[in-house]
């Protein structure tokens, strides 16, 4: 969980504009229900929620579940309508959580 | 009884009708390049022409794409100071996208102090015991495929370019044999597959010819970065055979050759694969 998350929206934006934002994030994502070579099960190791503020309100955020394959890829929508940071936490079943910011400017 | 077969069969004839379409659709926009005179193939054509729209859309994002998740790490590892010697990576070989420019398309190559062909993988560890004084990494070890994949991606885009003649021309027959010898319970070489069967429909996927230029590749089943020789190693288990070791000389042998029959293909590292 160490490595940096990748994210890309844009760096400014007109008032009113919907933009893409992309992350990508590396986790094993290791469901629960496998089994290792000596057949004991490798225990439920994933991250489980996904949260997205901009200038401290939630823009988006989602539960994700043991089906989700490994370096889970989270793309949503949103519209600016001033200028500000956004903040991003994956949060791990271990109670771990990763963060990253991104400034956004508006155009004049 | 039979009115349920008869639905059954009226079923199996339209899905075989839309399978052989879909099937069609997908053949009619494989592109490749032209092969050099002398060579197996009228065109050579790249793994990434035989992958649906949406794996090549994740492999054509370099956001989306998760070998850059190893790519990203490896940069970092790069700078990082390992072994006694107190150097990195970047001490003797300085920025990697200059002086790895190049470098991944051109493997494996002929080592005059070895008196033998080494490929990435081995360089590396050479890198590492003999400069750093540090530990070789394990082969399949996450350090060792992301560093691999990294120095391959200095290469992105640029041809395949490995040399075959000289020294390296008994290793280039030994390899072409293994190509052509059955192996296994079920009595296949590489070429029954990727030569003879390339782009029909197999287990659920069509069948390539078996280029090397995407290594190390995503594999999507694995939800990792694959190196080529676990690649190999996958194969032989496949048609139940005894698969040589990985980084052994056969898998070496087997590498040079399979690196010719994708020459002046594009390297595509990190690619996105099934």
């Amino acid at each position: 969980m160490a490595d940096k998350p990748r994210i890309k929206l844009p760096k400014e934006a007109k008032k009113g504009e919907i933009i893409q934002i992309k992350t990508l994030v590396s986790h094993l994502m290791e469901s629960g229900q496998r089994k290792d070579a000596q057949g004991k099960p490798i225990p439920r190791k994933i991250i489980n929620k996904f949260s997205c503020e901009f200038n401290s309100k939630p823009v988006f955020s989602c539960a994700l579940e043991p089906a989700i394959s490994a370096n889970p890829y989270i793309q949503f929508d949103a519209r600016i309508d001033e200028e500000g940071t956004f903040r991003f936490a994956w949060t791990d079943d271990d109670g771990s959580v990763v963060t990253a910011e991104e400034k956004i400017a508006l155009k004049a | 009884m039979s009115i349920r077969y008869g639905s059954l069969a009226v079923l199996a004839t339209a899905a075989l009708t839309l399978s052989a379409i879909a099937v069609f659709g997908q053949e009619a926009e494989r592109m490749g390049i032209p092969a050099p005179p002398g060579h197996v193939f009228k065109t050579i054509i790249s793994g990434y022409q035989f992958r649906t729209k949406e794996t090549r859309a994740l492999q054509d994002d370099d956001l989306e794409n998760p070998g850059f998740l190893a790519v990203e790490r490896a940069a970092d590892m790069w700078k990082t100071v390992d072994g006694s010697e107190g150097k990195s990576c970047m001490s003797c070989h300085g920025e990697a996208e200059t002086t790895m420019k190049g470098v991944g398309a051109a493997m494996p190559k002929w080592s005059e102090k070895l008196n033998k062909p080494v490929n990435l993988e081995q360089q590396i560890n050479i890198c590492r015991s003999e400069h750093m004084k540090a530990q070789p990494w394990p082969f399949k070890s996450k350090e060792l495929t992301d560093m691999t994949t990294f120095v391959r991606f200095q290469s992105r885009g640029m041809p395949v370019a490995v040399k075959t003649d000289g020294p390296m021309s008994p290793w280039f027959e030994r390899g072409k044999e293994i190509y052509y010898t059955r192996v296994g319970q079920l009595d296949l070489a590489c070429a029954s597959c990727h030569e003879k069967n390339n782009g029909k429909f197999m287990r659920a996927d069509f069948l390539s010819q078996g280029q090397t230029n995407g290594f190390p590749t995503y594999r999507l089943r694995d939800q990792r970065l694959v190196p080529l020789h676990e690649r190999f190693e996958g194969c032989m288990f496949d048609v139940r055979g005894v698969p040589y070791k990985p980084l052994s000389d056969e898998f070496l042998a087997l590498e040079i050759y399979v690196a010719w029959r994708g020459i002046g293909l594009p390297v595509e590292t990190p690619s996105v694969r099934n």
